[in-house]
């Protein structure tokens, strides 16, 4: 970029005949030029990147303005959008549909009926994080582990074994849950939990990424190390784990993100509602509850978001790692 | 291949004693993932190859390639096949092209950066639930968008029942994976040398040769990691589906997950273990066919 700006960028070729003063009119107007361009560049830029935030931000930010409309304004305004799966239509609709970015009223009491009023929601809530959390802890345990054998006395059939973990990575729900299925169903663990955590935990994910990042750490400081005396345990615990603590932080994110998201695995695996986590249970929701759906759903995001404020910076570093791209 | 398996070099060990037990205790580590992979995703693929080519678990009869005719001639499993196909073949595309431009557009001098791609990469945190709301108020037949169109002289669309529920779906999917493969991208365009671009620009290469004939060049891995996570996330796009709409939708939003989520409650275990299978061995050509393009593609610039 520097260059280009440079004193003669572009103005090589200087006929003998142009005198000094001429020159520095011609460098000034060309570099005008290439001045206003450079602006016009960034506003274009700026203005599609802020089309673009907008576009992104506006749904998350409906929906947070939205929960706290008091349960009549959103069934006046939404009604008819959620009639369709009420069939006592003993609510007031109106035949439009009116988005509203702020509420008329500021009113917690969507808040106020969740929390207090109405436990199946926080139930919910309590059944995504007791599935969500011992998957996130424990594949990154058996991960650290993994990716460690992985990284230490690399050998053609390791490198096999660690081929079919990225085939498993890449393959669909499609393709996993149907073994997922027979095995919970072998082992009777149908309709409990542990058919979520099980799969969850053992997934080739966390043990895929954190190979990855490991087999950065150079060979010179563990062979120090075992020239020093330590073990594989003291290698582990006291050379590979700190280095990875960072890549550690992104996996835990990615992991926490995805399972936070899922809907097909206790769709299949969980055929007793009780157990469905929130995110399958939001949809569920009907006319008749629509005043306090947008609360339920500002409180789901809550969790996500606060992992993104604290860690954006691990996300990205974990997004990149993914990528294999030396940053 | 080098951004899945990382480093290739294979440090050569000694083999006296102490390596020896040091090989033990690596593979010791290494013992409880892999024994819960084999338990819970090898060993039970393989009964699911089993099932795919017996007529029922119990009997046992081999009837070869009866099951794959009988999903192949399934109408739902068609419909379902064809919708994940043409709604994969548009929307990656548009996923990859677009995150590029983001992160193009991130790259260039332009101010609040690191704010930008906050607001970008939220949509990835964001539990598709929380916004489903949003998404049926918005798309509803008497919704904003339609108020939008119809201000501006267009005609009203029905866009969750009708044949443009699938643009409704590629939009959800783009809303929600951009900002992953812009980071991508952006990380990739950050570690393309500067010298080079330098001696192209000095050489009075136009900004569009420098992207064509260098950019995309020392990208092409990133590419097609980006197209395979993208991929990858498009069969994802079944949660937004089923989240809006349950397990029936629209005929054009009728995915193949739907087809195995509506299998798995009549039990049909030989055509589950079928379709699986099928679409594991789809998957893999794929993913072969992109590991070979870009190898074609980006064999000079590999480092």
């Amino acid at each position: 970029m520097r260059k280009r700006n440079g004193k003669h960028g572009g103005m090589v070729k200087l006929e003998e005949n142009i005198s000094q003063e001429r020159w520095d009119q011609q460098v000034k107007r060309k570099k005008k030029i290439r001045n206003t361009r450079q602006f016009i560049r960034i506003m274009l830029g700026t203005f599609v990147a802020a089309c673009f935030a907008i576009l992104f931000l506006m749904p998350i930010i409906l929906t947070i303005t939205n929960s706290f409309m008091s349960a009549s304004e959103i069934s006046a305004n939404y009604g008819q959008v959620f009639a369709t799966t009420d069939t006592g239509g003993k609510v007031y609709v109106s035949d439009r549909v009116n988005l509203k970015f702020i509420p008329d009223m500021v009113s917690f009491s969507q808040y106020i009926t969740v929390l207090l009023k109405s436990p199946e929601y926080l139930l919910k809530f309590w059944n995504s994080v007791i599935l969500v959390v011992p998957i996130v802890g424990f594949q990154l345990l058996v991960a650290a582990g993994a990716s460690y054998g992985f990284t230490r006395y690399r050998g053609r059939i390791k490198e096999m074994i660690f081929f079919l973990y990225i085939i498993l990575m890449l393959m669909p729900y499609q393709v996993t849950l149907v073994p997922n299925y027979l095995v919970s169903d072998w082992l009777n663990l149908l309709d409990t939990n542990w058919a979520i955590w099980l799969p969850g935990i053992f997934s080739p994910f966390a043990v895929y990424l954190l190979t990855k990042y490991m087999r950065r750490i150079p060979t010179a400081m563990i062979e120090a190390a075992q020239i020093d005396g330590a073990g594989e345990w003291q290698i582990f615990r006291r050379i590979c784990m700190p280095l990875c603590k960072g890549a550690m932080c992104s996996i835990a994110i990615l992991i926490f993100i995805d399972y936070w998201n899922m809907v097909e695995q206790p769709l299949i695996l969980l055929s007793d509602q009780e157990k469905h986590p929130l995110s399958v249970f939001l949809s569920k929701i009907n006319a008749g509850e629509i005043g306090l759906a947008f609360a339920v759903a500002t409180i789901y995001m809550v969790p996500p978001i606060l992992v993104f404020l604290y860690g954006e910076d691990y996300l990205v570093e974990g997004i990149t790692y993914q990528g294999g791209i030396k940053g | 291949m080098h951004f899945f398996t990382g480093r290739k070099k294979v440090k050569k060990s000694g083999s006296n004693r102490r390596t020896r037990r040091g090989k033990w205790i690596a593979r010791g580590y290494l013992f409880p993932s892999a024994a819960g992979v084999l338990l819970f995703f090898v060993l039970p693929f393989l009964i699911v190859v089993y099932y795919s080519v017996v007529d029922n678990p119990i009997s046992g009869q081999f009837v070869f390639f009866d099951n794959f005719v009988m999903v192949f001639q399934n109408a739902a499993f068609q419909q379902a096949a064809k919708n994940t196909l043409t709604f994969s073949l548009t929307a990656v595309p548009l996923a990859v092209v677009l995150s590029l431009l983001l992160a193009m557009t991130l790259e260039s001098k332009i101010p609040f950066k690191s704010q930008f791609r906050t607001f970008f990469l939220s949509p990835m945190m964001v539990p598709i639930a929380s916004v489903v709301l949003i998404w049926q108020v918005l798309f509803h037949y008497n919704g904003m968008i339609n108020e939008i169109l119809t201000f501006f002289g267009g005609e009203k669309i029905d866009w969750l029942n009708s044949s443009y529920a699938q643009v409704v779906i590629v939009v959800l999917f783009l809303w929600k994976n951009l900002g992953y493969n812009m980071i991508l991208f952006m990380s990739a365009l950050s570690s393309i040398p500067r010298d080079i671009v330098e001696v192209a620009v000095l050489e009075s290469a136009t900004p569009f040769q420098i992207f064509w004939h260098i950019k995309l060049r020392y990208m092409s891995s990133t590419i097609l990691f980006v197209t395979i996570m993208s991929l990858i996330n498009s069969f994802k796009v079944f949660r937004e589906i089923y989240l809006l709409k349950g397990d029936y939708p629209y005929d054009t939003m009728y995915m193949l997950q739907h087809f195995m989520n509506n299998t798995f409650n009549r039990l049909d275990y030989q055509k589950m273990s079928a379709a699986a299978i099928m679409m594991a061995i789809v998957m893999v050509i794929i993913i072969g066919i992109l590991f070979l393009t870009e190898s074609y593609f980006g064999k000079d610039v590999e480092e």
